[in-house]
């Protein structure tokens, strides 16, 4: 992961080992551990469970993308969660159950959407931003709740999966896969913060009119950032349908989109990792709270206040070297 | 346009021309049809008391605020209605009077921001940008040039104010302009740090025509080639260092008899 940096540059860039590298690597060798436990004890459920964390925590590292690295924060990302989990229910209705194909109909239909839709949200700024992209989500929502053919407000249950040969609906493979997938995402987010487009993302986040005036409009890039952005939401609902093997719209409710906007917050604005320890954390913390008392988000919510309040880079800032301080770093992020 | 005393090599147009600008905010005139141009290697220095204009100006050549009236030439072709992205990557370049920098960069990043505006689209996805091995030593080549030390991969909001500064004008030279706008640089810096603006402006005026906002008089009279007096939006006089220095005009306008010995 150390790469060579500025080989031959006059000042070369001290290179730290920061140690939450290894926490990084840490859990996601426990989240490849997962299939093996559920094969010793015989316990799919498992892979269901831990499952859906992957699935969020790569809606989460989506979403950063935007929120993190370019200081959009977008309440409608459930909307392409939704359309990647749609794509599958429809299309499999329809006969249609080739696996690759739901994959790349999910991705094209994103793109198609989320180009208008971020063109539109783009213009704006701050809170108008947050209250259009709710506004295009609450509009596909209502979309879906009307969509009688394929279940309306009470969703679809699958009577087939995407066909993936012999691996079809197998849930060790869709875990695996999903996996693997969450990892590539993970590395690509660290090699394109780091190139010129991600130079370019982050000084937007910071200081647009700079931007501008040194001849880069920054609007391109915003709205490229967004689609990507997207595009890794509308992937992680492929997953979920796959995975639980229903599609309602309540995945596509703002409150998904919420938990997703948590998820970030809670495990580190602008850094790689950090949403895949946020996204883990708050599931875990729900659940564990669920079993106490079933009044948990009374105490979920002030936990959360809290935790945004106090640990200005997330859950990942907590554990840097420097005790969180070390905002340049994470604004760059390590994986 | 004025007597222009300074020479004007054949029939080239000047590097910039401001034709007749105007910009109201409600009632109040901030810029009054200002005339002003800039050739190939002169510092023109514009000054004036504070509330003239002067930034807004600025502000209108690059683009930053939109004009009411006049129009506006970069070498001749008129950039009146072009955004400001698209100026600056027709040759025009600023920097700021209160540094605006990206903050959570390091003085590197941020001219390498800059390096990487002058050379073509940024949609470069995988490569890390620090193993752009001419881009980082075109950035390098820029600190060098300003005279900026060894701090180089540390957040510029750490750095000192001065070393801020000389971030400030490396970014705006980055972008290979031809036309530096330059507002205040001498701003917050302490004699020292003033000396060495001026000797580095001074060594910058074979490359780059400059519009200089400035306050410093000192820096002023030592730089200009020419002077324009904003006052009220309106260019009061532009002359010569020499001349604007004894006119009764601008003395009793702004100047004020302590800054002239």
């Amino acid at each position: 992961m150390a790469d060579s940096i500025t080989a031959s540059a006059t000042v070369p860039i001290p290179e730290r080992v920061d140690r939450r590298v290894w926490v990084a690597v840490f859990l996601m060798l426990l989240f490849a551990l997962v299939p093996l436990y559920a094969w010793l004890a015989d316990d799919v459920y498992v892979l269901t469970y831990f499952g859906r964390m992957l699935i969020f925590a790569l809606a989460a590292v989506g979403l950063n993308l935007i929120l993190g690295f370019g200081a959009m924060a977008s309440l409608g990302h459930a909307m392409y969660f939704g359309f990647g989990a749609y794509t599958v229910g429809i299309l499999s209705t329809w006969g249609f159950t080739n696996g690759w194909l739901h994959l790349s109909v999910a991705l094209v239909v994103t793109v198609l959407i989320a180009i208008p839709v971020g063109w539109i949200a783009l213009r704006t700024r701050g809170m108008a931003f947050i209250m259009i992209t709710l506004a295009f989500a609450q509009l596909f929502f209502y979309v879906f709740v009307s969509l009688r053919a394929f279940g309306g407000d009470e969703g679809l249950s699958l009577t087939e999966l995407s066909g993936f040969g012999a691996l079809t609906g197998n849930k060790y493979a869709i875990y695996l896969s999903l996996l693997l997938t969450l990892v590539l995402v993970l590395w690509f987010t660290h090699r394109l913060v780091k190139s010129r487009f991600g130079l370019v993302l982050r000084a937007s986040r910071h200081n647009e009119p700079r931007l501008n005036a040194l001849g880069t409009a920054s609007q391109p890039y915003r709205l490229v950032a967004y689609v990507f952005s997207a595009q890794i939401c509308a992937v992680a609902g492929f997953f979920m349908a796959n995975l639980t093997g229903f599609v309602s719209p309540s995945l596509m409710s703002w409150l998904i989109s919420a938990e997703f906007m948590v998820m970030v917050l809670l495990g580190g604005m602008g850094t790689v990792f950090g949403p895949v320890i946020g996204a883990a954390g708050l599931l875990l913390i729900e659940d564990g709270l669920k079993t106490v008392t079933e009044h948990w988000p009374l105490i979920l919510g002030p936990l959360i206040v809290l935790a945004v309040i106090w640990l200005r880079q997330g859950l990942w800032g907590l554990m840097a070297p420097s005790g969180g301080k070390a905002a340049s770093s994470a604004d760059q992020g390590d994986h | 346009m004025g007597a222009a005393p300074f020479e004007v090599t054949g029939n080239e147009p000047m590097l910039l021309t401001v034709d007749s600008l105007v910009k109201h905010y409600g009632g109040l005139c901030v810029t009054d049809h200002v005339n002003l141009s800039v050739a190939q290697g002169e510092i023109h220095a514009l000054i004036g008391p504070n509330g003239a204009g002067k930034t807004t100006l600025i502000n209108q050549i690059t683009g930053a605020v939109a004009s009411d009236s006049g129009r506006i030439y970069l070498s001749g072709q008129e950039v009146t209605t072009w955004s400001m992205a698209k100026r600056a990557r027709a040759g025009m370049s600023r920097s700021y009077q209160i540094n605006a920098l990206v903050a959570s960069f390091s003085a590197l990043e941020n001219v390498l921001l800059a390096v990487q505006a002058g050379r073509g689209h940024n949609f470069h996805f995988f490569k890390p940008v620090m193993q752009e091995q001419q881009m980082v030593q075109a950035a390098h080549a820029f600190l060098d040039r300003v005279g900026f030390g060894d701090d180089r991969s540390q957040r510029v909001a750490a750095l000192a104010y001065g070393q801020q500064r000389l971030v400030e004008v490396a970014m705006a030279m980055a972008t290979h302009p031809r036309l530096l706008l330059l507002d205040e640089p001498m701003a917050g810096l302490g004699p020292t740090e003033s000396e060495r603006m001026i000797e580095l402006l001074d060594s910058l005026r074979a490359d780059y025509g400059m519009l200089l906002v400035e306050h410093d008089m000192q820096a002023v009279f030592a730089l200009a080639d020419r002077i324009s007096v904003l006052v009220y939006g309106q260019v009061l006089l532009c002359d010569t260092p020499a001349n604007v220095r004894v006119s009764e005009l601008v003395r009793e306008a702004y100047l004020g008899d302590e800054d002239l010995q």
